[in-house]
């Protein structure tokens, strides 16, 4: 609707540009007003193009004249045929995975529980963002802190209601399970606060006409509820895969990528090959990759979203 | 009739005490955090929620323990990486500002061949996995001198700040109505004077509550100090790892540094509810 509007005012502009013979200035002026963004581009985009290039050497801060070694894609074949290939592939999506399926789902959840009017619900949502803000290397701190064996909380916890103590981080079978728990923690505020935005935006007459009409609420719910907020969903998963996909912060804060390799997903693998072990041209590999996986997956997930909000405003006209 | 009364207060009950026991889950750990920092090192051990607060953890991170063993990392530093902290955050907004503020203006107000291409480009940033131009930069900044400097994390930290101002400030002028620039336009004015004295203080409220988000992710990060910088920029989320890399007994500080060191994010949180779900989503969900 707004996008709409501005082009449509756009275009006056362009007329009334047109008119005057388009003078160079007038021509230029949103590129003029861009100048300064477009030099943070260049100056954000030039560090890409050498990151690209490195990863077609064999460039190593060790190894002096490594640059100049251009090898085409044989990192890439490389690192494709490493040992930890699978394992960081595997890891990465399952993460991604299930962080996003999690958050969407409980955020859901938790969005329609907030979505009644009480006083109780009105009082919790102005803290619902508060696991957000904190720095998520400083959350998972705290959750390492709760962790932990000696000081921790959990572990007591989990005694009291006759469960037994769990090694959490520290071994390879719950690892996983507590940096997507740290991440479910910390996010699904996040998924929770725009679908609640999403449900509070509908329209009252469908809802009341199915309720007049005896509809059940599964009914309500999937032939209403869902439609009407699946460009809120997409949204979610857009920002939420995109994240958990490149998440470095939590893993490393908690094991940095720990035990063994059991963390070790594509953004940590490249952090320990290229800045800690030096090797930079057989780090990018896996930075570039995540980086064309997430580039085409998010333009599909926006194209897609433009399409559901048109479907969707069909719903509540 | 009575039953479905009967059943329509348990499923209160019922939806109430879910939602509780999920703002329990996400609420504790902060409290937590909160009861840590105030337990002194003998407690540590051996209390779990029953014990004496003290305010020394507090006083040691801010003015240096007077107890401390030799080799205790990160302590009377915690002042200066807190003011690292504020400078390359509020840097980074400010730089986005000036840069973005404008940039939003165009990418609302004007058509040309490149708009949607640019301003895809500009939200790609905010997608892009960081290490792809961190790892190149880590050599660049150590050629050009920019390494571990204020310039080089603030320039970098764009990354995170100008997507964020750019696209939520873009949905903020789109909202305002085309035919209040018509007017100012058919009386004479010229488009800066538009742009200066009726659209910015119309979007005033976003662009405040945009930028404060935006300070708070740059607050955040972790990744672009811990790689491009050392001691001389050091922020509060890298020595935040220092307290747990040390002995065990610095958990009760390292909760205190972590109190101080949320303590703006959360002010900042309270201050723009209203503004958060658009700065949130980039502009994508209007709340």
């Amino acid at each position: 609707m707004t996008g709409n509007l501005a082009s449509v005012h756009a275009s006056t502009l362009q007329k009334q540009e047109v008119r005057a013979r388009l003078p160079f200035l007038v021509r230029a002026r949103p590129y003029l007003i861009l100048l300064p963004a477009l030099l943070i581009l260049v100056g954000i985009l030039i560090p890409f193009g050498m990151g690209v290039y490195y990863s077609l050497t064999t460039y190593a801060l060790n190894r002096p004249g490594s640059l100049d070694n251009f090898v085409g894609l044989r990192n890439y074949d490389r690192m494709i045929h490493s040992s930890g290939f699978i394992n960081s592939t595997t890891i990465t999506l399952k993460y991604a995975l299930l962080a996003t399926i999690v958050e969407l789902l409980l955020g859901l959840g938790i969005a329609m529980l907030l979505n009644r009017d009480t006083l109780l619900a009105k009082i919790l949502q102005t803290t619902l963002i508060f696991p957000m803000m904190v720095a998520p290397v400083i959350g998972t701190l705290i959750w390492k802190l709760m962790m932990q064996p000696s000081v921790g909380i959990l572990n007591p916890m989990l005694n009291a209601v006759g469960l037994p103590s769990l090694q959490w981080a520290s071994v390879p079978e719950t690892a996983l399970f507590s940096v997507v728990l740290v991440d479910v923690w910390m996010f699904t505020p996040f998924a929770a606060l725009i679908l609640l935005a999403g449900l509070r935006s509908f329209p009252r007459e469908p809802f009341e006409a199915a309720r007049v009409d005896g509809a059940s609420l599964w009914f309500t719910f999937r032939n209403l509820t869902l439609p009407m907020l699946t460009p809120y969903i997409i949204i979610v998963v857009l920002f939420r895969f995109m994240d958990s996909l490149k998440q470095f912060d939590i893993i490393f804060a908690m094991t940095e990528g720990g035990p063994g390799n059991t963390l070790m997903t594509y953004q940590l693998t490249a952090y320990r090959t290229s800045i800690q072990y030096l090797r930079l041209a057989q780090g990018l590999p896996y930075a570039v990759t995540l980086f064309f996986v997430i580039y085409i997956t998010s333009q599909y997930l926006v194209k897609f979203w433009g399409k559901a909000q048109r479907r969707a405003a069909g719903y509540s006209s | 009739m009575e039953t479905q009364v009967i059943n329509k207060r348990m499923g209160r009950i019922i939806a109430d005490g879910l939602m509780v026991a999920y703002f329990l889950f996400a609420l504790f750990p902060i409290f937590w955090m909160v009861l840590m920092s105030l337990k002194s090192t003998d407690e540590l051990f051996t209390t779990q929620f029953v014990f004496k607060p003290t305010t020394e953890n507090y006083h040691a991170i801010l003015f240096g323990d007077p107890r401390a063993a030799a080799g205790v990392v990160a302590k009377q530093e915690f002042p200066r990486n807190f003011m690292n902290s504020v400078i390359i955050s509020s840097g980074s907004v400010l730089v986005s500002l000036l840069v973005g503020v404008p940039a939003a203006y165009a990418l609302a107000r004007y058509n040309f061949k490149a708009k949607e291409n640019l301003a895809f480009t500009f939200l790609s940033f905010r997608f892009a996995p960081e290490l792809v131009v961190i790892i190149p930069l880590s050599v660049i900044y150590r050629k050009l001198g920019l390494y571990d400097t204020y310039y080089g994390t603030i320039w970098v930290l764009q990354l995170i700040t100008l997507p964020l101002l750019i696209w939520v400030l873009r949905s903020y002028f789109e909202d305002i109505s085309p035919d209040i620039e018509q007017a100012a336009m058919v009386d004479g004015y010229p488009w800066w004077r538009i742009f200066w004295r009726i659209l910015l203080p119309l979007v005033r409220p976003g662009l405040a509550a945009a930028s404060l988000l935006a300070f708070v992710f740059a607050w955040n990060t972790f990744m672009f100090p811990l790689i491009l910088g050392a001691s001389q920029v050091q922020t509060v989320t890298v020595s935040a790892l220092g307290y747990v890399s040390s002995a065990q007994a610095f958990f009760n500080r390292m909760a205190a540094a972590s109190v101080i060191a949320s303590f703006p994010q959360m002010i900042v949180a309270l201050s723009i509810q209203r503004y958060l779900i658009r700065g949130l989503s980039f502009g994508a969900v209007k709340g």
